[in-house]
């Protein structure tokens, strides 16, 4: 369990690092918190010619939280925003997904940005940040975009930037009055990749009724899976036990889930229309929380 | 904690019995315990090693032209450059009709198992050897393999062993009374089958050989962490075909766990320090994380097909179980299914017995020994079966199990079996009752009805599941101490048997200076150089406290009577008016008259070069004690545990874990204490977590933590533990095994309690590991997960 010989770049800005992608692109992977990389490697299931390490580059390393939304930089710690109180009140949701990542130790190196950027299915941050539409921010040596989270996460461990392009940061817009969110998953250890997992978000409005809500799931695709269906089925709703039984058998009947050695398709079918309930449950919860 | 002095020994001592902290503790709090890829060696190289991709098949050519050139390579070896030390690695435990098949430190024709070595690169560092393994071509001719018992007893299932007539490596039947005819008579018979999965052991520092011959001394010195210094340097000696003391074997004093798998012999044991001679270089191999999943030797893999039959009050009358034992690519010994005939009777009286062994040959690595050792699997099948008789005649499983337990006044007792070390299955002593008690003093039974009845109303599911088990433990042939009065007026006590965490130089510094009435501070402990004692056993089977404790415990007395004896002489007086105080010999009311523990070795260690001395004074203070056990020692146990199952996600979440033990005397309370602690979580984790699951032809799926579910911290709760003390008769201090008892019943107590808790369902819990899907499946009937 030793790594292949690479190459070792340490640049200090970000145009270094840029350049560095241009010219070694498919040979090179980016270092931030290493923690998955650093696995990959010494099971040599990744043996890249370059790595380049991005933890010298100062303009990388904040977070700015304001009336528009949040910016993660690409070298924001899981650990800082999950220990900011202010992020914690601006986006409840994204806290609890904080905290059912990995282990204290792990979180204190692992990048948001990181995270996002492998691309694990099963992660928590995806689905997320599709349930926040948080945006990428993605640059290269010769130009910059910005892409949709849904349209960021292609395939398991498989996102769309390509090899010369670096994500530098994510935005997540601010949400509204009466926009509440949960996440939750089912682990077989706390702090294991979801065998299901599931964001949900929706608004309160006046009436007493859910809008525009969205339900992401992780660990049951190989890309987080917007339920539409289910979203469908309860926004306009007062999400009564009613609505929740019926938006748990959508659940279970339409999802065609993913197989591995940790659980059945069954098994997924079966909980995750149960962590979606319980999910809406919550959002019920909230709003007397937040008295709307 | 309450202790009994009934065997005298403990009337008088003053350490023994007492929770002293660690000696060890300071050094690995502190970072500075040295393991093995810590000792400062210098100039080593290190080695890698090329293992199989296949589960079975012919090695048809290996290229290592390619590594061999690449640059900082040392050495390449195969099986070809290897000849003289192709020698079979012989089982642990055998039996007459073992199916036997020979096992080489490296592959030669075929590879059984993925993991199994076919070569060894020497380079200047693990980074250079291992890109070498990847230049290394092996042309392999696959072939049909095997990755479960069920797979390999299947008609025609293709053979472990090309050649063999059959995947069976062993079909054992042992019997008590008339089982048949008792099945036939039985009012009640009931029967289920159990699976128990594989697991592995997982210490936290992998195995680890070095070795260097020693020009000067013509020695070869290797540094290798089991957990039996003596047992590998037998088998070295025997295959390269040398004199015992030509070879020093050092198990370092710091070693990250043992578990069992470091007390088996690998072939990677072999292979490196005749590398380090042959090469004339020294070398060390540290096995990797990867490795220790492929390559470590596991267990647990058992199916169990049980019946009982039981009157109407729930008396047992008749147990039968056939079950089919994963033995892996190789027999490394018969141990563990062997513990597993005769553990299945536990605490109970059953007067027909028919305990059936079908040991099978699977293409996976060969299973052996880990904590428990065959043990909970055997508490499964019984302590299930204990349930679902209370179930089946509506009445309360500890009910089921009071009516059945042997009485105190009945030992020894006879169960009618014989045990893994070949004397017949008697336990000495025990108080099953007192350890039923202890639960249900702790557990309102009543109340706890109540409350499961309440809970069900409201959608939440609780649980209660005890298990019971007997355990043999201090098995022989015999462990020695060796006791020493040096120069400095201290005194020494040298062990064969090596310790991976278990506090050797604290307790038996506890025991020693009880045996000798000296100071403690005085006693140093040291362990596993086989330069300090010729013979020796090692660390396995929960042996060493009722093995080397009676050792130190005699050798250590025989050394104060030699000191009181120059003390006599030099005082010119009477041995009976003196005594051990501070580091002097006194005269009792007399205390100016004294002579220095330092002064007694001096003149009758250290002497005058040359000079005769009385004849009344003995010389040579040092006494070395081998300790044989005439028959296994039986420590036993209860678990209690109370589980709230989600039956929308399969979780489970354990409320209480309540664990009785008796172990007999306890030479320190903390020590026992975590030793129980720590098979708890083993428990913990055979029953809800680990599983090494592989293909239906053997390929692992889970080698990594990813996928490998090990419990951590946040998985294992507390138990409230007590004790009962049942003294042995067996031994002078009375004491039996407790390395193993933690983990034993977990198994079988938390299936009990899930299956308790899903009643409502009829849900059958037959599997383990209990994976939310497993729970899930057992709840609505969800397919099985393929493998």
């Amino acid at each position: 369990m030793k790594p292949s010989r690479f190459t070792y770049h340490a640049p200090t800005d970000l145009d270094e690092v840029l350049d560095l992608l241009a010219k070694y692109g498919d040979e090179a992977k980016v270092l931030a918190g290493g923690q998955s990389l650093i696995p990959m490697l010494n099971f040599r299931l990744l043996a890249p010619a370059h790595l380049i390490d991005i933890n010298r580059v100062s303009e990388l390393r904040n977070y700015l939280l304001d009336d528009s939304g949040l910016n993660v930089g690409a070298l924001v710690r899981h650990r800082e925003l999950e220990t900011s109180p202010e992020v914690e009140l601006a986006y409840p949701i994204l806290h609890e997904g904080l905290t059912n990542i990995a282990h204290v130790q792990i979180r204190n190196r692992g990048t948001v940005c990181g995270s996002l950027a492998h691309a694990d299915s099963a992660a928590e941050l995806p689905s997320i940040m599709v349930a926040l539409d948080a945006s990428m921010n993605v640059r290269s040596q010769s130009s910059q975009r910005s892409v949709r989270a849904e349209e960021f996460f292609r395939f398991h461990l498989t996102s769309d930037l390509d090899s010369s392009e670096l994500l530098v940061s994510v935005d997540i817009p601010a949400l509204g009055t009466g926009t509440v969110g949960v996440f939750d998953e089912i682990t077989r250890r706390k702090g294991d990749f979801a065998l299901v997992g599931a964001a949900v978000l929706g608004t309160w409005d006046s009436g007493g009724k859910i809008q525009d809500c969205r339900i992401v799931c992780s660990g049951v695709a190989p890309t987080p899976l917007r339920l539409r269906e289910a979203e469908q089925f309860v926004s306009g709703t007062d999400l009564s036990d009613d609505v929740l039984v019926g938006v748990q058998q959508l659940v279970m009947e339409s999802l065609e889930p993913t197989e591995d050695i940790h659980t059945s398709a069954e098994y997924r079918k079966k909980v995750t229309g149960v962590i979606v309930r319980r999910g809406l449950a919550r959002l019920t919860d909230q709003r007397r929380a937040i008295h709307v | 904690m309450t202790r009994t002095s009934d065997i005298g020994v403990m009337d008088k001592t003053r350490n023994i019995g007492i929770a002293m902290t660690r000696r060890e503790d300071e050094r690995l709090l502190t970072g500075g315990g040295r393991f093995l890829d810590d000792l400062p060696f210098g100039d080593f190289y290190e080695a890698a090693i090329l293992r199989s991709n296949y589960p079975h098949a012919r090695i048809l050519a290996v290229n290592t032209d390619a590594a061999k050139r690449l640059n900082g390579v040392i050495a390449v070896f195969t099986a070809n450059e290897l000849g003289p030390i192709l020698k079979d690695l012989p089982p642990k435990v055998v039996h007459p009709k073992l199916n036997y098949q020979v096992r080489l430190a490296i592959a030669k024709e075929y590879v059984r198992y993925i993991g199994e070595p076919i070569a060894v690169v020497v380079a200047e560092n693990r980074y250079i050897a291992e890109d070498a393994l990847e230049l290394i071509e092996v042309d392999y001719e696959p072939l049909g393999s095997v990755g479960s018992t069920a797979e390999a007893l299947k008609v025609g299932a293709p053979l472990v062993h090309v050649g063999s007539e059959t995947n069976v490596a062993v079909h054992i039947i042992q019997q008590a009374g008339d089982p048949e005819a008792a099945l036939k008579t039985a009012p009640h018979v009931l029967s289920e089958t159990f699976e128990v999965t594989r697991g592995g052991g997982h210490s936290i520092e992998g195995r680890a050989v070095a070795a260097r011959f020693d020009e000067v001394t013509r020695q070869l010195i290797v540094w290798d962490n089991t957990q039996a210094p003596h047992y590998v340097r037998q088998m070295l000696a025997t295959i390269y075909e040398v004199g015992e003391d030509e070879i020093r074997l050092i198990a370092p004093a710091d070693i990250g766990g043992g578990f069992g798998p470091k007390a088996q012999f690998y072939g990677e044991e072999v292979l490196i320090p005749w590398i380090a001679m042959e090469i004339k270089h020294a070398v060390k191999w540290i096995e990797d994380r990867w490795e220790n999943f492929v390559s470590a030797t596991m267990e647990r893999s058992q199916t169990h097909r049980v019946e009982v039959g039981f009157d109407e009050d729930g008396h047992l009358l008749v147990l039968k179980d056939v079950f089919e034992h994963d033995q892996g690519a190789y027999c490394v010994g018969l141990q563990v299914p062997t513990i597993t005939m005769s553990t299945l009777p536990g605490p109970y009286v059953i007067p027909n017995i028919h305990s059936e062994l079908i040991a099978c040959y699977t293409n996976i690595v060969p299973t052996s020994s880990l904590r428990g050792a065959g043990r909970p699997q055997a508490v499964v099948a019984m302590e299930r079966m204990m349930d679902r008789i209370a179930e089946h005649l509506g009445i309360e499983a500890s009910e089921v199990r009071r009516r059945n337990l042997i009485q105190p006044d009945q030992f020894p007792y006879a169960v009618g079996l014989t045990f893994r070390d070949g004397s017949p299955l008697t336990y000495d002593s025990g108080n099953y009752p007192e350890l039923l008690d202890g639960v249900l003093s702790r557990i309102d039974l009543k109340a706890f009805r109540g409350e499961q009845a309440a809970a069900r109303k409201t959608g939440k599911f609780l649980g209660l599941g005890l298990a019971m088990f007997v355990e043999g433990t201090g098995i022989g042939p015999y462990e020695g101490a060796r006791v020493r009065l040096t120069n400095r007026g201290r005194v020494l006590v040298s062990l064969a048997a090596s310790p991976q965490g278990q506090g050797y130089e604290t307790v038996y510094a506890q025991v020693a200076a009880d045996a000798l009435g000296c100071d403690i501070g005085l006693v140093e402990v040291r362990h596993g150089d086989t330069s300090f004692i010729p013979y020796g056993q090692g660390t396995f089977a929960s042996r060493i406290t009722a093995t080397v404790g009676p050792a130190v415990w005699e050798a250590s007395g025989e050394l104060r009577a030699d000191i009181i004896s120059v003390a006599a002489s030099l005082l010119k007086t009477d041995v009976g008016g003196l005594d051990l105080r501070g580091d002097a010999v006194e005269v009792v009311g007399d205390p100016e008259k004294r002579v220095t523990l330092a002064d007694i070795a001096s003149i009758a260690n250290v002497g005058r070069h040359g000079m005769s001395v009385p004849r009344d004074l003995p010389v040579a203070i040092e006494r070395t004690s081998y300790f044989k056990p005439t028959q296994a020692v039986y420590s036993s146990g209860i678990s209690a545990v109370i589980v709230s199952v989600d039956v929308e996600t399969g979780k489970i979440e354990i409320i209480r874990s309540i664990l009785g033990h008796d172990c007999g005397n306890v030479l320190n309370p903390l020590l026992v204490e975590g030793q129980i602690l720590g098979g708890h979580a083993h428990g913990i984790g055979n029953a809800i977590y680990e599983e090494a699951k592989y293909s239906r032809d053997g390929q692992p799926q889970a080698v990594s933590y990813l996928d490998y579910a090990l419990p951590t911290a946040m998985e294992v709760p507390t138990p409230e533990l007590f004790h009962v003390i049942s003294p042995s008769p067996l031994n002078p201090l009375g004491v039996k095994g407790s390395g193993e008892g933690g983990t034993i019943p977990l198994p079988a107590s938390v299936a009990n309690a899930v299956e308790d808790a899903l009643r409502p369902f009829g849900a059958r819990i037959c599997e383990l590991p209990l994976t939310p899907q497993r729970v899930l499946a057992a709840v609505y009937g969800l397919p099985k997960l393929e493998s």
